[in-house]
């Protein structure tokens, strides 16, 4: 038999299948069918972790995921190790490595449990009050050590060696949760043919029904009844089941994040399937159905391993046939734990019941279990727990008149069973923005206005018993037809709600738990509320009540009533908090998806882009591109490649791939009137077969981008725009066209990946090209600079531009993408009898900064004008109008003394300024120093032999001469001030 | 002067791609933006219909229409055809204002067909790939994770087509493939 603690019969656990998995160290037993909650109670582990704050010994508090305590590491494989993993969820499966959590040396002895002795410092707002000085001692002492000592658990630090997936899903109706309520919603929902999803976030579905083995539902057997409807919905074709899915976020237009756990439970998962996947689901309508959650007894030591859930122990004994205890005393506030008595009686465990209730406030549950021989102390309260890393036996008394303690007396027990009622699970419907109500009737919060197409149903609005639950689950599944009610046997429901349980100990020295996984007492949220704090916010961020990774789903009702009680208010007074997604905790992996390695971002690459990375190119990222920077040959650096590369280009040819570049295809006869109105300069008198620079401004009148743009016909402009600016600049046209102009008779077309575009650069560009064109002439009379011809290139068509953005003879080659490489390659072929030089970015960077032409977005920054860089001369002033006229008309763009596009040469030619330094007149002013401007570009030029530098200086245009000063690293650099143009000033070499 | 029409030779931008079963890159296509104001769409022109409602495509042989917005439409025909289209829908059209640009190369499409064909595809795009609500015929521009697409549902297969430009082709095919990978392997 699997663990010393497995009962003889019972439970889902399959015991044809052994497992057994390692739990520091040790390898353990069980059966297909255990949680490692339950595999190591059978195995007689009850001491699995240590607290958070206090390192105190700590055991299994529930069975589910509102699991505060059995926190463990799993490693299921290289690079799929993972922290804080609920024991009470985890199923347990062969190969399993689990290992208990913030502790050293050992779980057994841990030398972090001097906290625990040292409690009387660690009080609430602990850290606010004690590392307030010496204040430098926070950078180097405080925060190191505080962040040494956080945190729980270990972060991998490996790569995530699992696969992740993502699923976008639609339906009709999602219920989330699959006990009897759920399963009667989605019965009811789906019976009409509407889609339906059904999510549940264990192995079965069942929910409390799962460990019910004494109700009847209809007759029979209420986990037959359960199979049965589940076999029903799984014969359904419009239903969709989902096991060990967790529905953690509600968000707007009921859109539902579910987390799907997919192969964590599989010994050999195959390789193909994804460890996790995030659903993301749009439902027409949502149920919840997500239960609720027993809240502990906040007594004096109520944390020591072996105290549990009262519910947990009946989870344990019947569902998996685990006796968590042999000696187990149940202490409770009300009905609902004397089921739990009965059944783990019913094994075969010695039970005894402690009911704080007075005899005459019990309900017929208390004769229920006399009868069946166990005792019942009522009226009994529970002073504090015995034993430290397994609870020995709980100390209790008689409650006398008027809350007098009577004579303590002690129970021995191994395992102790505590309920304090319970709390609906509303985290989701909190989440959803529901409006919440207080129940005086069931001490809770309940679902009170939907704020979207949301109804609750069963448990998580309050209704305990079964024969409700499952006809409250029909009514939500289906409102408009009426069902017969169901029979089901009466559950064991109420209870008397009790903060903190009545003791004779000195209150100040009780250390009674209320969030277990936060280690908070009773004692601090009592502190909070003397020190002022009287916001139920501001007392959880003071004593992080409510604030760990179960988000209070036990302790929360704890808190609040004790902040009610200690304010003298009531509970609905003091209010709750506001629930936020994640309902548990997600994976980072499930939130990623696919979205890792290569399929993080679209990397963009051009119809060239294989040619360059076989020719050795250094790739740049611009936008999502991949753009060749440089070709480093040998052992170059990138300061000889692109030293080579500009020599090339000036004195040879070069071959740039500018297939980047936005392009947009503007057509229809009024292209010339909206390109007039979109641009600064004049179109009307572009002939066809011409090409112009333009120039486009916002509404404020800055550059937003440029580019050059040919008219192929009268109504045909083959526009381009920067790299960058592609999508923003279509967007802003398609703006324009659809929402001032209508009436304007063009279309516009995105055509930047028709084309891929060549650039060949240099004297030599012309006899490179010349044989493999055809129906063009190429001659300097028939084809001058700043225009475009359309004819064929090695037999493809092209659109042939005649430009240039180095200064030197140039074309740039369009052609149809899938031919680009073919094209590249051909002209790269013909162009090495010339030395033909691939080049890239940088160098593309070099060559027009020597002849001043500008990069929006390097020389702009969205604070420039035209005249600002010197082209206020394009502005064509008879124009009634274009984008950003009027904004250049405004006080502050006329006023004198705006920041003007300037050269700057340093006193020392080899010194190249760093792009960004600060400038100033005089470096002898006293600090601070106010700025003319910044260098906006700066390399080292080989053509001038020298650095060279543009910047934006106040008043730039007027120093012409003047010696400015430069920020360095160090100190200050002079630099003379020149015109924006360092080679070829005339700028004659293009019409070569 | 070289006379050798097409000598230079096409490069696939799946010319690396290696595709699961029931993913597969589709072969060049004549691809226009066709543009005409909603007013003038009526009829058909070149064997491509105009009057279709939004979202939709129609087919007449090997043409395909795709209406993606009031005004626009996505046009698919054979490469070889390419210049006749063009001179069909010049003459079609006539004087209605219309402009047509050509796009075959900025496109490129996928094939995902089988059962499992709309998980895939659900896998990075969030519309509802449901029989009934996105049936054989439907067309529409959308997301396949960080990528702009236009997916088309060909058949009852089914099979779909996706189109996107150029530059996306490796993000999206391995986009699929990624997503393709537990059904190929598990059924």
């Amino acid at each position: 038999m699997a663990g010393v603690n497995r009962l003889p019969r019972g439970g889902r656990i399959d015991r044809a299948k052994p497992v057994s998995i390692s739990f520091n160290g040790q390898t353990l037993s069980g059966y297909a069918g255990d949680t490692v909650a339950s595999l190591l109670l059978a195995n007689g582990i009850h001491l699995v972790g240590r607290s958070f704050k206090y390192h105190r010994p700590r055991g299994i508090l529930s069975h589910g995921s509102d699991e505060p305590n059995a926190l463990l590491s799993i490693d299921r494989g290289p690079g799929k190790i993972d922290p804080n993993n609920r024991a009470t969820v985890a199923e347990a499966r062969g190969g399993l490595v689990t290992a208990s959590q913030n502790h050293w040396p050992s779980l057994n002895f841990d030398v972090g449990a001097i906290n625990d002795r040292l409690s009387p410092i660690f009080v609430a707002g602990f850290y606010y009050k004690t590392f307030m000085w010496p204040r430098r001692f926070w950078d180097r002492v405080y925060e190191p050590n505080i962040r040494a000592a956080a945190g729980l658990g270990k972060s991998p630090d490996g790569p995530d060696a699992d696969r992740y997936g993502n699923r976008h899903a639609h339906c009709d109706v999602l219920v989330v949760g699959a006990g009897p309520a759920g399963l009667a919603a989605a019965l009811a929902a789906s019976e009409g043919g509407k889609r339906i999803i059904l999510a549940d976030e264990q192995a079965e579905f069942g929910g409390s029904l799962l460990h019910d083995v004494t109700s009847t539902v209809d007759g029979t057997a209420a986990q037959d009844w359960a199979a049965q409807a589940i076999a029903m919905l799984k014969a359904r074709e419009n239903v969709t089941l989902l096991t060990r899915t967790t529905a953690f976020g509600y968000y707007n237009h009921n859109h539902v994040a579910m987390a799907e756990r997919i192969t964590d439970h599989l010994e050999n998962a195959p390789d193909h399937l994804p460890r996790e996947r995030l659903w993301q689901v749009r439902a027409g309508a949502v149920i919840l159905a997500t239960g609720s959650h027993e809240r502990p007894l906040v007594f004096a030591d109520n944390d020591r391993p072996g105290i549990m859930l009262a519910e947990s122990i009946r989870a344990f004994v019947n569902r998996y046939a685990v006796a968590p205890g042999r000696r187990i005393v149940i202490a409770t506030s009300g009905a609902s734990a004397y089921r739990a008595a009965a059944d783990a009686h019913a094994a075969g465990l010695a039970v005894t019941v402690v009911d704080i209730r007075l005899e005459a406030d019990c309900g017929p549950e208390v004769a229920f279990v006399r009868q069946k021989g166990i005792d019942v102390l009522t009226s009994h309260t529970v002073i504090a727990a015995t034993g430290r890393k397994r609870v020995t036996g709980l100390i209790v008394a008689p409650l006398g008149s008027e809350g007098r303690v009577g004579a303590r007396r002690t129970l021995a027990a191994d395992c102790v069973g505590m309920s304090g009622g319970w709390t609906p699970s509303v985290h989701l419907f909190s989440q959803s923005r529901g409006k919440l109500r207080f129940d005086d009737a069931i001490d809770a919060f309940v679902p009170g206005q939907s704020v979207q197409a949301e109804r609750s149903a069963g448990a998580a609005r309050g209704s305990y018993d079964l024969a409700d639950c499952i006809a409250d689950g029909f009514a939500a599944g289906d409102p408009l037809t009426a069902r017969p009610r169901l029979a089901a046997t009466p559950s064991l429901t109420g209870f008397q709600p009790v903060r903190i349980l009545p003791t004779d100990a000195d209150a100040t020295r009780v250390r009674a738990f209320v969030d277990f996984q936060n280690d908070v007492t009773a004692k601090d949220i009592g502190l909070a509320v003397r020190e002022g704090f009287e916001s139920v916010e501001h007392v959880k961020r003071y004593t992080t009540t409510g604030m760990a990774t179960d988000q209070g789903k036990t302790s929360n009702m704890n808190a609040l009533g004790l902040m009610a009680g200690i304010q003298g208010k009531a509970l609905p007074a003091v209010g709750t908090t506001t629930f936020r997604p994640p309902y548990t905790p997600v994976t980072f992996g499930t939130l990623v998806g696919p979205a890792k390695n290569a399929l993080f971002d679209p990397a963009r690459i051009t119809p060239i882009h294989g040619w360059a990375k076989e020719h050795g190119a250094e790739f740049e990222n611009v936008g999502l591109w991949k753009r060749a920077w440089y070709f480093p040959q040998g052992r170059e650096t990138m300061h000889e490649a692109v030293a080579r590369e500009c020599k090339a280009v000036r004195e040879g040819v070069g071959i740039f791939d500018a297939s980047t570049l936005g392009k947009i295809e503007v057509v229809g006869p009024d292209a010339a009137e909206f390109m007039n109105r979109i641009y600064i300069n004049a179109w009307t008198k572009l002939k066809p077969g011409a090409c112009r620079y333009g120039l486009m401004l916002k509404e404020d009148g800055f550059i937003m981008d440029d580019g050059v743009v040919a008219r192929l016909a009268e109504d045909r402009f083959h526009v381009t725009t920067t790299t960058g600016g592609a999508a923003r600049v279509l967007q802003h046209m398609e703006d324009y066209l659809q929402t001032e102009w209508p009436d304007l008779r063009v279309f516009l077309t995105s055509i930047t990946e028709q084309y891929a575009v060549i650039a060949l650069q240099g004297p030599k560009a012309r006899e490179v090209i010349a044989p493999l064109v055809s129906d063009i002439d190429l001659s300097g009379e028939a084809f001058p600079h700043m225009t475009v011809r359309t004819g064929f290139i090695c037999g493809v068509p092209t659109r042939l531009f005649r430009v240039s953005f180095t200064g030197e003879l140039g074309f740039e080659i369009n052609v149809p993408s899938d031919h680009g490489r073919a094209v590249w390659e051909a002209i790269y072929e013909r162009g090495r009898a010339f030395g033909i030089t691939p080049y890239g970015t940088e160098t593309m960077h070099v060559l027009r900064a020597e002849r001043g032409f500008i990069i929006v977005g390097q020389e702009t920054d969205g604070t420039v004008t035209p005249d600002d860089v010197g082209l206020g001369g394009m502005i064509a002033k008879a124009k009634p109008d274009f984008v950003g006229k009027r904004s250049l008309a405004r006080p502050d763009i006329v006023a004198a003394g705006r920041k003007q596009l300037i050269g700057l040469v340093t006193d020392d030619p080899s010194l190249v300024l760093d792009e960004g330094a600060q400038i100033i007149d005089d470096r002898h002013r006293p600090v601070p120093i106010k700025a003319l401007g910044h260098v906006t570009s700066s390399y080292w030029s080989a053509a001038c032999g020298r650095s060279i530098a543009l910047a934006l200086v106040a008043g730039g245009r007027e120093r012409m001469g003047e010696t400015l000063y430069v920020t360095t690293p160090d100190s200050f650099a002079a630099a003379r001030v020149t015109a924006p143009v360092f080679f070829d000033e005339k700028g004659a070499r293009v019409h070569a | 002067m070289l006379e050798t029409p097409n000598a230079a030779r096409r490069v696939s931008a799946f010319a690396d791609a290696v595709s699961p079963a029931g993913i597969r890159p589709l072969p060049g296509a004549a691809r226009f933006a066709l543009r005409l104001r909603e007013a003038d769409a009526t009829g058909e022109a070149a064997g491509f219909r105009l009057d279709q409602p939004l979202n939709t495509f129609a087919a007449q042989g090997d043409r395909l229409s795709l209406r993606l917005g009031p005004n626009e439409w996505l046009l698919i025909g054979p490469e070889a055809d390419a210049d006749a289209i063009a001179a069909e829908i010049a003459a079609a059209l006539g004087t209605r204002f219309h402009t047509l640009v050509d796009i075959g190369h900025r496109n490129v499409a996928i094939e995902v067909k089988g059962p499992h064909a709309a998980d895939i595809l659900n896998a990075g795009c969030p519309l509802d790939l449901f029989d009934a609500r996105f049936p054989t015929g439907t067309a529409t521009r959308t997301l396949l994770g960080k990528a702009e697409i236009v997916l088309m549902r060909l058949d009852d297969a089914p099979t779909y087509r996706v189109e996107c430009w150029r530059s996306f082709a490796t993000y999206v095919h391995d986009f699929l493939t990624e997503a393709a990978q537990e059904f190929d392997a598990g059924t």
